[in-house]
């Protein structure tokens, strides 16, 4: 198994800087991972959305998303220029590889016991009770 | 018997503490009647960007609904708590909201 670890990378962009600005930012920080030997799977610009609470005093912020691929060093070094940055407000890095690999296995496991079983008809047969008690409101 | 939340059939509140005084005393029993709605999707991964999934789970207030009141299974009450945890640290849903 190859080292492949997956890094989703959040981070938010002063809402201030134009979408051009956003672009470069993301394209730099995009090399410096690809310079530190991973690469870039994904890349999103989530774009701009009103943050749940301020940060910096700024109410909004342009999201980018970035999927690298690598070891955990790209990363490091990553977190550090964004640190550095002062045009990123904050930023995440979410380690996912693992839990996606468990969430393909449970759906290959499951895939495998339903074609083991041709029970198509039963499959939702149980479902219909819960839908209406799901709906509780609560007012906190 | 008195309970935060009188008016929402819980299921649970002071029964277990009454139970263990005088066994039988306690009106409601446990009603885990609701099943976990990813369980039945078959839903493997919860994703923290998705936030409108999230805040069905985080009423106005912002704190993340109890398993007896969303009726979730452990793991994926775990899995939502996660992922409302890093949403929360993205400012993609709040801390406290008054």
């Amino acid at each position: 198994m190859a080292d492949k670890r997956i890094y989703e990378v959040v981070f938010i962009v002063n809402p201030d800087a134009d979408d051009n600005e956003v672009m470069r930012l993301s394209e730099a920080v995009q090399k410096i991972a690809t310079s530190q030997g991973g690469s870039i799977t994904k890349t999103e610009v989530m774009g701009r959305r009103q943050l749940a609470y301020e940060i910096n005093q700024k109410r909004d912020g342009t999201y980018v998303l970035l999927e690298v691929e690598g070891s955990g060093a790209e990363i490091a070094e990553l977190e550090r220029r964004m640190r550095v940055n002062d045009q990123i407000l904050r930023y995440m890095t979410i380690r996912v590889d693992e839990d996606r690999r468990r969430a393909d296995k449970l759906k290959s496991r499951r895939a495998r016991k339903a074609a083991k079983q041709p029970s198509a008809t039963k499959a939702r047969g149980n479902s219909s009770e819960s839908e209406a008690d799901l709906e509780e409101g609560y007012a906190a | 018997m008195s309970s935060n939340y009188e008016d929402r059939d819980s299921g649970f509140g002071l029964e277990r503490e009454y139970e263990r005084a005088m066994p039988g005393r306690g009106q409601r029993r446990m009603q885990r009647r609701k099943i976990c709605r990813f369980c039945m999707d078959k839903v493997d991964l919860i994703d923290f960007k998705d936030v409108r999934l999230l805040q069905s789970y985080v009423p106005e207030r912002g704190k993340i609904l109890p398993r007896r009141i969303s009726g979730m299974c452990a793991s994926h009450q775990r899995m939502l708590a996660e992922a409302i945890k890093r949403a929360r640290n993205i400012a993609l849903l709040p801390y406290a909201a008054d």
